[in-house]
Formats: C-alpha cells, sequence, structure tokens
C-alpha cells in the first residue's frame, strides 16, 4: 500500500462499550492478513464512563492517529459522539453510528445538554457521502445480548466495500479476543451486523 | 492474544502489543529477573501483565508501597548483581527523585532500567513535566522509544549499556508510545540470574560526603563515556538523507512517527536525525548533522530539551543558522503533539501547499453532552461522600466553613458536581499535609479524603505530622482494598498470593493509632445511619479523628450467585430527585413523564440507595 492509500479508522463510545476491545480484534486481523497496522488506546481514568477513543491506522504510516478530516471510517458507538469526530470527518469518510443515546448524568443533573441527534444526522448528511445509523442494540439483544452491540457495529464496517481486513480473519480474531463462551452470540453479532449493512446498500 | 503469549512466543514470531507490554517482553529478553513499581497511569499495564506472569516466568515481582521504596528496591536488587526494572509514571520520579539522584551516583552492578512514563497532555496526570530533565539534573542516560517494537528492544539495549557503565538507564515514554499498539517482532527470551549476591567491595553504596564527591567525578567520566558511544549508536540514526536541501529535523520520541508520516505524504525533501538515546546529547553526532545545514526544525514533546543544545552547538561553533521548534513558536510548548501539529508545523517552515480537505460540516449550536468519568454504579465512595455530606448539613457547618482536601484516586471525582468535595488536592498523600496546615492557618473545619493505596503511599507522615503538631481535621481513609483508579493493584492494606507465598497484611487501624490519632474508628459506608452518626462524631472532634470507610471496590468485588435487585415504587415516590440530583448513581434516571426509574445495564444491585431515599420508595424487587 502507498502512503496515499493507508487506511485511517477512528473509533468513539463511551467507556465499558468495548472501543478498545473491538480496535484490537482489526488491527490483530489486519496483523495476520500480512499488512501494517497501529493502534492507540485510551486508559485510566477517561475509561470510568468517559468518551473513550482508539484509532487505528493500516498500510503505511507510523502513528496511529487518524489526520484532519482524513479518516477513512468512523465507528460511533453512541450517536451525540459523532459531535466529538468533526476534526477527522472528510467528504469521503464512511460513518456508522449506533442509535442508541447513552444520557449521562451531567444531562440529569441539568448542566449539560444532550444534543438532538436528528439535527446531527441532517448537517452530517448534507457534507459527506456514507453515513448509516445502525439499531446496534435491537440487533444485538436479538444475537443473544446487548453487549454485543459494538460487534455489531464492526460486522457493518466490514460490509463496507473498502474495509481492508478480510473479514474470516476478523472472526479469527474475535475468538482469540473475547471469552470463549461469548464467540458463538458474537459470531452471530458480527453476522448481524453485516447483513444489516449490505441490505442498507442494496 | 493471552496474556502467555508475551512469555511463550518464540524468537521471530510477531505481536501486536501495547508499548506497555512490548516493555515486559524487552524485560524478559534483556535478562531481568527483579522488578518493581507503584501502579500509574500511563505505566500501570506494564505491572498488570507483570503481576499475572512473574510467578511463571521466574521474575521477581512487587507493587511497592510508593515508588520511592519501588525505586529502593530495584536498586538494591542491582547493587546485588541482578538486572531490575523499575516503572512508573512521570510524577511517580518525583516521589523518588531523592533515591533517584543518588543512584546515579552509587551506579549499580547488575544492570537497571528506569522508566518513566511521561504523560503530556495530562490525560491521567496533574502536570506534564518532561523526565528527560530529571534524567539530566540526576546525570542517567536516557533512550526515547517511539513505537512498541523500541520500546523492546531499548530495554535490551538499556540493561547492556547500564551494565557496561555500572549506571541505571532511564527510558522515557510517554502516553503515546505506552499506549501504542503495534507489530512487534520478537527476540530470544534470556533467563535472569536467579538470586543475588551482594559483594563488600569497593566502591561501596554509602554516599556519604567524602564518597559522592568521588562518585560525582566517576559519574561526570561515565556520562563522557555515554555520549561517545551515543555518537555512534545504533538508536541514533539519520534516516533521511538530502544533500541538496539544506533543511533538517531533529526528532525523538513519538513525534518521530508524525515527521515521517508527514514527509512521506507530501514527499519532502529534508534531512531527519532520529534521537532513541537522546542525553547524555550526542553531540558530535548532532553538530555534524547540522553542519551543512541552514534551517533545522527540532521536534519532540514537552520541553525543549533538544531543541536548546541544538542552539547551544550552534553558538559554540559561532554559526549562522535557524532553529525552529518550541523557542521560536513553532510549534506548541504545551500539551501533546499529533500529525496536524506537525503537519502545519513542516508545511509552514518548508512553505508547502496543503489542500483544504475539510468538508465544512456545520455543527454550529449542537455540543456533545459532558461525559466527565465518574464513579462507578455501586460504589461504595459515593456511599462515603454522601454520608460526609449529610453529617456536615445535620451539624450545620456552613458550606464556606469547610475545607475538603482531596488526594488522588477514583474518590477525586468528589470534585464534581453534586458534591463538590476537592478544594484542594496537589499531589499522592497531600490530603492529609495540606489539612495538617489549613488547620493551623485557619479555624475552618477540614476533611481529608484519601484511599487506602495512597494513604499507604504518602499518607503516614502527614498523619503523624498533625498529631503531632495537634492539628484538628477529620481524616477519612476510603479503603475499598484495592488500588482501583489505575486498574485494581494489591496494595500492603491486602492479602496477596504470589505463588503461594502470602503477604503480610498491614493494618490501617493499628497504623492511625500507632500515629497517635486520638479517634479512630471503622464504618461500612452501606450503613447510611451508622455512617452519618461516626462522621458527625469525628467532624466534632477535638484533634485528628481517623474514620476508616471500608467496603471492597465494586469492580472487584466477588459477587454472591443470589442477589437482590431493586425497583422504585412509583406509587411512594415524590420525584424529590434526592437519589438522582444528591447521591448521584448514573443508574438512576428520570424517563421523560419524569419518572424515576433504574437502567438494570448499569446498576450494581449494590442497595445504596435504598437508604438514600426519604420515602423508602426504592425497594427490593419481588
Ligand atoms: S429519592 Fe426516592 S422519592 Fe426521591 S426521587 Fe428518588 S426514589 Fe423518588
Ligand atoms: S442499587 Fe441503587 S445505588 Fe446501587 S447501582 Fe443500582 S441504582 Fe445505583
Amino acid at each position: 500500500m502507498s502512503y496515499k492509500k493507508s487506511y485511517q479508522i477512528y473509533i468513539i463510545g463511551v467507556g465499558g462499550q468495548g472501543t478498545i476491545k473491538t480496535a484490537t480484534i482489526i488491527g490483530e486481523a489486519a496483523m495476520a492478513q500480512g499488512l501494517n497496522v497501529v493502534m492507540s488506546e485510551v486508559h485510566g481514568m477517561a475509561q470510568r464512563g468517559g468518551t473513550v477513543v482508539t484509532e487505528l491506522k493500516i498500510g503505511k504510516g507510523l502513528s496511529p492517529l487518524n489526520e484532519n478530516y482524513s479518516a477513512d471510517l468512523i465507528l460511533a458507538f453512541e450517536p451525540s459522539e459523532l459531535l466529538r469526530t468533526i476534526t477527522v470527518i472528510g467528504k469521503n469518510t464512511n460513518i456508522i453510528a449506533s442509535c442508541s443515546a447513552i444520557i449521562p448524568f451531567t444531562v440529569s443533573l441539568g448542566i449539560s445538554k444532550y444534543p438532538d441527534i436528528n439535527q446531527i444526522i441532517e448537517r452530517l448528511g448534507k457534507k459527506v457521502n456514507n453515513l448509516h445509523l445502525i439499531d446496534a442494540e435491537r440487533i444485538a439483544k436479538e444475537a443473544g445480548n446487548i453487549i454485543t452491540a459494538n460487534i455489531v457495529i464492526l460486522g457493518a464496517a466490514l460490509a463496507t466495500p473498502q474495509f481492508p481486513v478480510k473479514k474470516d480473519l476478523i472472526i479469527e480474531s474475535l475468538k482469540q479476543n473475547l471469552p470463549a463462551r461469548s464467540i458463538d452470540m458474537n459470531i452471530k453479532a458480527l453476522e448481524m451486523g453485516y447483513q444489516e449493512y449490505s441490505n442498507i446498500l442494496n | 492474544m493471552k496474556v502467555q503469549d508475551i512469555y511463550e512466543k518464540k524468537q521471530g514470531e510477531k505481536l501486536f502489543l501495547l508499548g506497555n507490554e512490548a516493555a515486559v517482553r524487552g524485560a524478559l529478553e534483556a535478562g531481568i529477573s527483579f522488578a518493581s513499581t507503584y501502579p500509574g497511569t500511563p505505566s500501570s499495564e506494564i505491572g498488570n501483565v507483570l503481576a499475572r506472569i512473574a510467578h511463571q516466568v521466574g521474575v521477581y515481582f512487587e507493587f511497592s508501597v510508593n515508588e520511592k521504596v519501588a525505586l529502593e528496591v530495584s536498586a538494591a536488587a542491582a547493587a546485588a548483581g541482578l538486572r531490575s526494572f523499575v516503572f512508573m509514571k512521570h510524577v511517580g520520579l518525583n516521589v523518588a527523585a531523592d533515591a533517584f539522584m543518588s543512584t546515579a551516583y552509587t551506579g549499580v552492578r547488575g544492570g537497571m532500567i528506569i522508566l518513566s512514563a511521561d504523560d503530556p497532555s495530562m490525560h491521567s496526570s496533574q502536570n506534564e513535566q518532561d523526565n528527560r530533565i530529571m534524567a539530566q539534573l540526576a546525570g542517567v542516560p536516557v533512550l526515547e522509544p517511539s513505537n512498541p517494537q523500541e520500546m523492546k528492544d531499548f530495554m535490551i539495549y538499556g540493561i547492556n549499556i547500564s551494565e557496561q557503565l555500572k549506571i541505571p538507564v532511564m527510558i522515557r515514554t510517554t502516553t503515546r508510545v505506552s499506549h501504542m499498539r503495534g507489530i512487534v517482532e520478537l527476540g530470544p527470551i534470556k533467563p535472569g540470574e536467579k538470586e543475588g549476591f551482594f559483594k563488600k567491595e569497593e566502591p561501596g553504596f554509602t554516599i556519604a560526603p567524602a564518597f559522592a564527591r568521588k562518585m560525582r567525578q566517576e559519574l561526570i567520566k561515565k556520562l563522557n563515556q555515554l555520549e561517545v558511544i551515543g555518537n555512534t549508536s545504533q538508536l541514533n540514526k539519520v534516516v533521511r538523507k538530502n544533500n541538496k536541501n539544506k533543511v533538517g529535523i531533529i526528532t525523538s520520541g513519538v513525534s518521530y512517527n508524525y515527521v515521517l508520516d508527514t514527509v512521506n505524504k507530501y514527499s519532502l525533501p529534508v534531512n531527519i536525525l532520529k534521537l532513541g538515546f537522546c542525553y547524555p546529547f550526542p553531540r558530535e553526532l548532532m553538530k555534524n548533522f547540522i553542519a551543512n545545514l541552514d534551517k533545522i526544525i527540532v521536534i519532540e514533546e514537552v520541553e525543549p530539551f533538544l531543541e536548546k543544545e541544538v542552539l547551544t552547538i550552534i553558538g559554540q561553533e559561532g554559526w549562522q543558522k535557524k532553529v525552529y521548534g518550541k523557542l521560536d513558536h513553532t510549534l506548541p510548548h504545551i500539551y501533546e503533539y499529533n500529525p496536524d501539529i506537525i503537519e502545519q508545523g513542516l508545511t509552514q517552515v518548508l512553505k508547502v501547499e496543503v489542500a483544504e480537505k475539510n468538508p465544512g460540516i456545520d455543527f454550529s449550536g449542537l455540543t456533545p453532552p459532558m461525559r466527565p468519568p465518574v464513579l462507578c454504579p455501586g460504589c461504595p465512595h459515593r456511599s462515603t461522600i454522601y454520608a460526609i455530606k449529610k453529617a456536615v448539613q445535620g451539624l450545620k457547618i456552613k458550606k464556606e466553613n469547610i475545607i475538603y482536601s482531596n488526594d488522588i484516586g477514583c474518590y477525586t471525582l468528589a470534585m464534581q458536581p453534586p458534591y463538590y468535595m476537592a478544594d484542594y488536592g496537589i499531589c499522592m498523600g497531600s490530603s492529609i499535609g495540606i489539612a495538617s496546615g489549613m488547620s493551623k492557618a485557619t479555624r475552618q473545619k477540614i476533611v481529608a479524603l484519601i484511599g487506602d493505596s495512597t494513604f499507604f503511599h504518602a499518607g503516614i507522615p502527614p498523619l503523624i505530622n498533625a498529631v503531632h503538631q495537634k492539628a484538628n481535621i477529620m481524616v477519612v481513609i476510603l479503603d475499598n482494598e484495592v488500588t482501583a483508579m489505575t486498574g485494581g493493584q494489591p496494595n500492603p492494606g491486602i492479602l496477596t498470593d504470589r505463588g503461594g507465598e502470602k503477604s503480610t497484611v498491614v493494618s490501617i487501624e493499628e497504623l492511625s493509632r500507632a500515629a497517635g490519632a486520638g479517634y479512630v474508628k471503622t464504618i461500612d459506608p452501606g450503613d447510611l445511619d451508622n455512617s452519618v452518626e461516626t462522621f458527625k462524631e469525628g467532624l466534632q472532634y477535638e484533634g485528628v479523628s481517623v474514620i476508616i470507610s471500608r467496603s471492597p471496590c465494586i469492580m472487584f468485588v466477588k459477587r454472591e450467585k443470589e442477589r437482590l435487585t431493586y425497583q422504585i415504587n412509583q406509587d411512594k415516590c415524590t420525584r424529590c430527585l434526592i437519589c438522582l440530583r444528591q447521591f448521584n448513581c448514573p443508574a438512576i434516571f428520570q424517563r421523560e413523564d419524569g419518572s424515576i426509574d433504574i437502567n438494570y445495564l448499569l446498576c450494581t444491585d449494590c442497595g445504596y440507595c435504598v437508604q438514600v431515599c426519604p420515602q423508602k420508595a426504592i425497594e427490593v424487587k419481588k
């Protein structure tokens, strides 16, 4: 891959949503496919219910941090978090977001407001070409447990035409990185997410 | 990846490792057999991994009581001929500074690595100090890895030069290197010496003035020798040579990644010198690199450490060259760098056109909700601080008359609304020292909040001071039986088992009594009424009262099989919002119709909220 073809992924969620796990699954699969890959994660205080961002660069490139307006793929596990991705969204960024809101305590205390998600989607839609909201929680519940919502989104990401890592390698990596008991359920969630996005595309 | 892969995978195999995990593999490949730490982000995962594997791989590993002790135990092991490894976050080195400075003087026999994980942008810290300067102050050589592969490789390089010159070596990382994951090609594991022996030979390790003067001479000699090694070290390399262009970049650490990506992206015709062994400054190498250049751009995180040395060399040589970096404001002096900062800086100096990529999304009027980190649902700290608040209100102490000196741990989050219980908090253990001083300086009531691990770390001397000086304070030790904020490490108050060897548990109660506190009581924060009453007593006590609020951290508590679950009885609930706005459990929320409900995805069934509700509307679900 030439420099320009390095594939940048930006994953954003709230502490506890599996942001780091999702990125690790992608990263190890990319390595298994023989691609160069670097990843940046966040640990420590931010993990306690705060915003968690994980970034990956696959292909050429030493730094995992996404460049301004250059993400190839954004996965948002919570829709209002899309507002925090404005610096990396480009015209051709593929954006996949869960539509389920997680409302922080600052809203119930009245010191911050939860934004109108429809507004976010509408404004984004004016400028970007590939934006899809997915009811990941509903699909995850169907797959067996709501905690697989991140894997549903990952499944959807695999169905995007430019995604550089093969699905079977992602499934292998998923088996290595998730508890043995939950593998079947997670594979189901992945396949359902994949199907959901494929249906949208067709 | 499984944690065992870190020691089971063979030479030539590849792993997708976190920088901190790579440091552990590096330690094993470097023949290190002794390691110690006090946990702190961004270095914590090194200890978490070592704690899980040390016994299997024959490495002695301990979570020491604080960084100073961690450095001392590793220094002792190195004096006894073992290869040792101590690691900590940057501010941990401040705690260890006394031992650190002297270890540079005494030197070591076995190799010794001191890893400092700096935190530019303060992701999880109180400052962004650049510990290369601490190393320079001590006279300790510094290696700066840029990625996980280098993190592993530099451990081996560092141990070798440490042993060769009998001096501890610092590896300075930053958050983005410690928490970067990348492909690491493994080398062979080298089993370390199992047992050391301390030989009573000259020069010894006692740093009395007469010896220290000699050691100082020795130290300068070692640094001069290290500079010679650095000039030709494989860690320092010219990675781009461009004889026609008279612009060069000198860079180190994570910044190197941004530099190379930008240079590749725009095919910039520049020279690049990457310094991995940056102190003692490889001055000859730097001089030769600079000699034919007109413009030098120095790119490094936090302080203009290399930049000032470049200017020194230019001054000494009497050259006329332009140096760009932090000092001329080409690059920011604060916070960590990222690809865009470097792209902007480089394209500005090199006058390269950058195409506008901003798609111009209009998010005006839309802001994401604030998501500060919060105490977990079911966190016992919430019940403790809620009970303190109730006691203060019960005694009718005015808000302005009570000072909360807080400390470093999850309970620092009490600074946030709705609690506002952190007026002062600067470093590990400061809560009690600050309380002690405030009590002498004012007539206000002072409450010190400190965790179990932090109390052991740096809370005991100030407690003794407070007692001795007759301070009038209430010390609350929030004992959740673990070092929780950094991911659940043990501390001296906890029974641990190191491959069958059980630790000795140190009692906080006995320590407090021995320090002379006149009022020492232990409460269960799960019993709200008793907690409030005890805090009232503690607040009214003349002298130093210590109240230990003990309940295990919800993240690490062993769950019983049969648990009660809770629900809101809507007939009883008056929507007073006390549970939501005052107690503030994140699992409790208000529906759009105004009713109060529990989010069962978040609720941990702790039952604390039951006692909070004045209407007894929160009930056991049948
Ligand atoms: S404290 Fe009790 S009465 Fe008040 S809102 Fe909560 S559940 Fe309802
Ligand atoms: S039982 Fe009550 S206090 Fe405990 S987590 Fe659930 S809602 Fe929060």
